[in-house]
């Protein structure tokens, strides 16, 4: 209980001093997950959302397998994956990536990618088929259709990135067998959890931990003011 | 009952047009004519293919076999832009979407590019609705989201306007004033209108002439009064007494 009370104390301190490794910290880590998260988006989305509105697809059980399989990938088997693929003798060492934050974002993604594009799929094809059929009525164009079910499904779709998010922003096993939590470069807010709590810096480990809720409790705020936001247009 | 229109130009020819799905066939109709300017209720139990014929004069599907006139012009899948935005269609569901009543009768305006000008609010005081005009559309009650449904279609001003049971479990209030709206836009507009129906009072209060769909076949076509009281098919005539002939 003391250390609890210890660790809340602390994180109070360390937030409120702005303290620079903390900043620099949060920072990378911010900035290594916002940035496989923009690019899981980016590609999942579409892709997702193709796969939602695909009235047939070729081998559908076997894509939604390997979709499924994807959203539960265990994050350290991912890591090992990017690692021998930029290892020296991995067929990508000359990329030069590992230990750096481009290693953290590419296992990432790997990470975030199936989620959004398979959460999206979800969300998109769960809409009444008839809707289809009556925006088409109404003269929609293939693109039109495909925009304004992507639109009504847009709680779901932004479910699917707050998801990808909170998985990435949360993990440790990639990036820790990837980055190396090296101080200063590849350090980020879970690794460093793990490096305090080996150290015995329960207080210190607890406040980081406190730190990356807070970050994720804002993150999903501001993806749910997006949602409305983009409701509140879709009305005007 | 309401006068046939004069003008008896086809804007629909179907000449021995089938669907079927999965190899079952679900709709084979020799020859239908949906003539300019008519009411033409589609009568006939569930699952007579009344729906998909009228996915079939949408464009919104090919069928299987057989072809579709169109004003004369033989129709191919998919059809320019321009022909598929001059018919639209109301589904037995609403299908509204998650925005407000406004932005849904807007959405068609909005997907042609073209303004509102005002025609929006118009629209909506014709169905009753202006007050809720800035209400979100799956707060309505059902007989209110199928006159939004209904105003989402009627501002397009389609040439033709394909009606899916559209009073189909509404209270007779509502009932009353989307059949009002129907006969309106129909003598107003001279808008062309296929109504699918399986109220077949509903279709001799509103229809210039009726057909028999059974199984996906096309039994009977005739002006209304022809085909209550003097059926060529006994089948007809056991139809529109209420008769179980399926």
């Amino acid at each position: 209980m003391e250390t609890l009370l210890d660790a809340l104390r602390q994180a109070l301190r360390l937030l409120t001093s702005l303290d620079p490794r903390l900043l620099e910290i949060v920072g990378l880590s911010l900035r290594v997950s916002l940035g496989a998260l923009a690019l899981s988006t980016l590609i999942g989305l579409p892709v997702g959302a193709a796969l939602g509105l695909a009235r047939r697809l070729p081998a559908r059980g076997l894509l939604l397998a390997a979709l499924h399989t994807g959203m539960g990938l265990p994050p350290v088997v991912v890591g090992l994956f990017v690692y021998l693929l930029l290892s020296r003798s991995g067929p990508l060492a000359g990329l030069d990536w590992l230990f750096t934050p481009a290693a953290m974002v590419a296992a990432q993604v790997i990470i975030a990618l199936p989620l959004v594009t398979g959460l999206t799929m979800a969300a998109v094809g769960s809409l009444d088929p008839d809707l289809r059929l009556q925006l088409r009525a109404l003269g929609a164009t293939t693109w039109q259709t495909a925009l304004t079910l992507v639109v009504e499904a847009r709680l779901g779709v932004l479910a699917a990135v707050a998801a990808a998010f909170g998985s990435i922003i949360s993990e440790v096993g990639a990036v820790l067998l990837v980055g190396g939590n090296i101080e200063g470069k590849t350090r980020v807010l879970t690794t460093a959890i793990v490096l305090e709590t080996r150290k015995g810096e329960f207080a210190l480990a607890l406040a980081l931990g406190v730190v990356l809720l807070l970050l994720a409790f804002l993150a999903n705020g501001l993806l749910l003011r997006f949602a409305g936001l983009l409701g509140r247009e879709e009305r005007g | 009952m309401v006068a046939t229109p004069s003008a008896s130009n086809p804007l629909y020819i179907l000449e021995g047009v089938r669907k079927a799905y999965g190899g079952r066939t679900v709709l084979d109709v020799e020859h239908l004519e949906v003539r300019c300017g008519e009411v033409l209720a589609v009568v006939g139990p569930s699952g007579s293919g009344k729906s998909t014929l009228l996915r079939l004069l949408n464009f919104l599907e090919p069928p299987s076999g057989g072809r579709i006139l169109f004003e004369g012009q033989p129709i191919s899948l998919p059809v320019p832009l321009a022909t598929l935005r001059r018919v639209t269609m109301v589904f037995q569901r609403p299908q509204l979407l998650n925005r407000s009543v406004e932005a849904n009768v807007a959405y068609g305006l909005k997907l042609r590019g073209r303004p509102r000008d005002g025609r929006v609010q118009q629209v909506l005081a014709r169905v009753g609705l202006a007050s809720l005009a800035g209400a979100p559309a799956r707060s309505l009650s059902g007989g209110e989201a199928q006159r939004v449904a209904l105003a989402r279609a009627l501002v397009l001003e389609p040439q033709a306007l394909l009606l899916d049971e559209p009073t189909a479990n509404l209270d007779p209030y509502n009932v009353g004033l989307i059949e009002d709206l129907i006969r309106a836009q129909n003598a107003e507009q001279g808008t062309t209108i296929v109504l699918v129906t399986h109220n077949v009072f509903q279709a001799r209060r509103l229809a210039h002439r009726c057909a028999l769909l059974l199984e996906g076949r096309l039994i009977e076509v005739a002006p209304t009064e022809a085909f209550f009281e003097e059926s060529a098919d006994p089948r007809t005539a056991a139809f529109v007494r209420g008769e179980m002939v399926y």
